[in-house]
């Protein structure tokens, strides 16, 4: 329930009152606001700024320090106010949570100081409203990162126990580690950039023989260039294979983009080898050599930027592919509108609507070959469009590709999806989280039996109120683990319940519900209960069977007359998420497991004695204490009169 | 003959107009001042002595009201949807929006189709402050839907719907269909004297006065402010 619709609760009990002649059965007792005070403006004095607010501003939040007892720790006697000695400015926002029920985060504060203020007063970052809170994330992220990389930087001395096969990974990825890493970084650098100009002087016409035309280098020394290639793909393989056996994950080594490259270059030699003598495949064979020059990406080994730029590339890859179709689109559309303004013109160039898309990229890319030039006027002019619309069209998703790669380079974060993805799902969850704490949390104080619900009975209303003193100190208890505002929350909850003989369960309550209705019988442990028909009409008759509800030892109910309904329990399984927004903080857990320790499967009691309104139907007050040793037998006090609900 | 002349000139004027903006690169205004009309509609209430002698709060409890107010709808006024979702809050298993709706009818007595502080207040200090007999007349409003001064069969099974609606789905034991229906033959049975069909504001009064549950439970809420 959200602070600010706290104080429309006033208004949505007074409307009960429209239900209370519907309803055919007593309403439960209210609970009383004990310490019915005038509301008061109360001092936060905050290293010398003065805050002022209401109490009950502050009491919305009562699992933090300034809406629990925790603040009088911060009394000051003589100047009657509460002194913090914290930061001022971000306490403002911490007091404006309590105001609007919403936590936001000033961007200008930083984030390790605004955590430890959120951690000082008690309230839990997960609360930031949604405004605020993916900024708050990403601060932090980049907070936890810029600590990783420093504790990792810290991290370079070698430890102690490290195995040889750790040892020459971290080698393998950190070449200052060791003066071997560097003299390994180093050769293999020179190798790849021997391998890399060979590839290319190979190719280089040198020399040339009698009566013959030039013949490229590769062909004139053969033994040379061979044996240079085979000394560079040795190198590659020895370093591949190295790096295989240092992999902590080899096969998570195996999958990575420089390694595949690694392959891609040492493959064609191999394959070469194996097929020398076959002439058939020599073609192909020669193809294979195109992909020797995959070996200049090893280089991105060796280079920061490269690998930037490398995942630039990948990041903006839906920029590219809408370059690319929208390119795709223009070429298409004027090709066509070319091809039909030239066909008059005799021996033009343009013959056919692919050969027309050759005019168009170098039109539009403004390159300007000159080998296709329109004839026709109709053609010049939309040749001129066309390479007018060329610059606009490429123009235009240049930008968003040059300022992603700036972001990534001076943020070098992951990739974009993934972190999107993970925050929509935790913002998912937690919206979810706050929808069904409430719900849950009525359904939960149910299960511990917090709702203990009174009849109210033929004595005269004001007697009620006198109940015997002993409850004081259980309203203390209750008032522990709830707040008067969920408490009145609850009392309302209930109050509709008893007007439509319906109660709220949980979901798989309710499955188990279902299935219940078949089994009829409970044996009833007191014979001098009787039950009858339900004024509702509901067509299955129960037994009753009290069951006092075990909460702890301390938790006498020494009230006059008590109604305990149970719910069917089994420890054991899953706590309900207790995490409405006022008791995010609230341990469950200690509610919960109080419940499973005391008996391993409490069944279901359901209390149906209906009785009709008009008449009282005399039943034993009381059951005899339940087979649980530990609960504290009831007292009766002797009022003869029990009015228990019908179901 | 003119007429379609006129026709004709304005319609170039237009096309003048747009082309004009097509060369000079403005883009089209936005009707953006319309909705700021809406949003400043603003009410105060009257002054606090006269809400003092009008209904059963003293000053400081009519404060402690409006700040609530004010807080959830600085405008002054409560629009039906504002309502439901601020109602709706307190019932999170079911859906609140019906009884909602028949509440803000109830509480808006000038059927202005919204609510404002005097209103809240004044219907408020009847179920808190009242005589049994105007909280009792009150009940009958709100379930009176029409107002004609009789309550139906249907209009009182509507209300049921409505408040076992707010219930939900997760139920113990399960609703079942025909649960409204039994609820309002034996709200009938309670009511109506004379058996003809509907109650009647004295019927109502009447009967409710005879039922000791429902006196006290009108008591219930008193001390809620």
């Amino acid at each position: 329930m959200a602070a600010g619709v706290a104080a429309w609760l006033p208004f949505a009990r007074a409307a009960a009152i429209g239900w209370m002649p519907v309803a055919n059965l007593p309403m439960p007792v209210a609970p009383t606001n004990k310490n019915k005070h005038q509301d008061e403006l109360i001092i936060l004095n905050v290293s010398g700024r003065r805050f002022q607010t209401w109490r009950n501003t502050l009491d919305r939040y009562p699992d933090t320090l300034l809406g629990s007892s925790e603040k009088e720790f911060f009394f000051n006697e003589e100047t009657r106010e509460y002194f913090f000695d914290r930061d001022p400015d971000l306490f403002r926002s911490i007091l404006n949570f309590y105001r609007t029920g919403k936590l936001h985060y000033p961007r200008y504060e930083c984030i390790s100081a605004y955590d430890e203020e959120l951690a000082f007063f008690g309230i839990i970052p997960e609360i930031i409203s949604d405004c605020c809170y993916e900024e708050y994330k990403d601060r932090k992220r980049e907070n936890i990162e810029r600590l990783m990389d420093d504790l990792e930087d810290n991290k370079d001395s070698k430890l102690p126990n490290m195995t040889f096969r750790e040892t020459m990974w971290r080698a393998f990825e950190n070449p200052h580690t060791s003066t071997m890493a560097l003299v390994f970084y180093y050769v293999t650098g020179f190798f790849i950039a021997i391998s890399v100009i060979t590839n290319v002087v190979e190719t280089v016409p040198c020399g040339s023989m009698p009566n013959q035309r030039d013949i490229p280098c590769g062909e004139r020394y053969t033994e040379a260039f061979f044996c240079m290639d085979t000394a560079c793909v040795m190198i590659f393989t020895v370093e591949y294979l190295m790096r295989l056996f240092a992999a902590p994950s080899r096969y998570r080594f195996m999958r990575s983009v420089m390694s595949i490259i690694d392959v891609v270059a040492i493959l064609p030699y191999y394959i070469g080898l194996v097929m020398t003598n076959n002439e058939d495949v020599s073609g192909a064979f020669v193809t294979l050599r195109v992909f020797r020059v995959f070996r200049i990406f090893k280089f991105s080994r060796h280079s920061q930027g490269l690998r930037i730029l490398g995942y630039t590339l990948k990041s903006c890859a839906s920029e590219l592919g809408f370059l690319l179709f929208s390119l795709t689109m223009a070429i298409i559309i004027f090709a066509t509108v070319m091809f039909y303004a030239e066909k008059g013109s005799s021996s033009s160039k343009f013959t056919s609507i692919p050969a027309s898309f050759w005019y168009t990229i170098v039109t539009m890319t403004t390159l300007g070959y000159g080998d296709m030039v329109p004839k026709t006027i109709a053609g010049k002019i939309f040749g001129s469009i066309c390479s007018l619309s060329g610059v606009l069209v490429i123009a235009l998703p240049v930008p968003v590709i040059v300022s992603n790669f700036s972001r990534i380079y001076h943020q070098n974060q992951r990739a974009d999806k993934r972190r999107a993805q993970k925050v929509q799902k935790a913002r998912l969850a937690r919206m979810r989280i706050s929808k069904s704490g409430s719900s849950n949390a009525f359904v939960h104080s149910k299960r511990n039996g917090l709702n203990q619900s009174l009849e109210l009975t033929q004595l005269p209303y004001y007697k009620m109120k006198l109940s015997p003193q002993g409850s004081l100190e259980e309203d203390q208890q209750l008032k522990k683990t709830t707040s008067l505002l969920e408490s009145q929350h609850h009392h309302l909850l209930h109050c509709l319940e008893k007007t439509t003989n319906h109660e709220f369960v949980d979901e798989r309550l309710y499955e188990q519900g279902y299935l219940q209705t078949a089994l009829q019988n409970f044996p009833s442990q007191s014979p001098s209960l009787s039950s009858e028909e339900g004024i509702t009409g509901t067509c299955c008759s129960r037994r009753t069977k009290k069951n006092m509800q075990p909460l702890s030892a301390t938790h006498t109910h020494t009230h006059n007359l008590q109604e305990l309904s149970a719910l069917h329990i089994q420890c054991g399984e899953q706590q309900p998420l207790n995490t409405s927004r006022s008791s995010l903080n609230l341990m469950s857990d200690e509610s919960g497991s109080l419940n499973c320790k005391s008996s391993g499967l409490v069944t279901t009691a359901i209390i149906s004695i209906p009785t009709p309104p008009s008449n009282n139907s005399r039943a034993s007050p009381d059951a005899p204490p339940p087979p649980n040793p530990d609960a504290p037998p009831l007292p009766n006090p002797g009022t003869d009169v029990v009015k228990i609900s019908a179901l | 003959m003119s007429g379609c002349a006129r026709r004709c000139k304005h319609g170039l004027v237009k096309f003048a107009l747009s082309v004009s903006k097509l060369v000079t690169g403005t883009l089209i205004k936005d009707r953006v001042d319309d909705d700021l009309e809406l949003s400043v509609v603003c009410h105060r209430p009257e002054g606090l002595e006269q809400l003092e002698a009008q209904t059963n709060f003293n000053k400081k409890e009519l404060q402690v009201l409006y700040r609530g107010f004010k807080n959830e709808c600085p405008s002054g006024v409560v629009n039906e949807e504002t309502f439901k979702q601020i109602y709706s809050q307190f019932f999170p298993h079911g859906d609140a929006s019906t009884y909602a709706h028949y509440l803000f009818n109830a509480f808006d007595s000038s059927h202005s189709g919204s609510i404002k502080f005097e209103d809240f207040v004044t219907a408020l200090s009847i179920l808190l402050r009242g005589t049994t007999t105007e909280k009792l007349e009150w009940t009958f409003n709100l379930y009176d839907i029409n107002k004609d001064g009789y309550i139906t069969k249907e209009e009182m099974t509507d209300i049921v719907k409505a408040i076992y609606d707010m219930m939900g789905r997760f139920t113990y034991p399960a609703m079942k269909t025909d649960t409204p229906k039994q609820h309002v033959d034996a709200f009938f049975q309670k009511m109506d004297k004379n058996r003809d069909g509907v109650v009647t504001l004295d019927e109502f009064i009447f009967s409710c006065q005879e039922d000791e549950n429902i006196m006290r439970s009108l008591q219930l809420f008193e001390n809620v402010i």
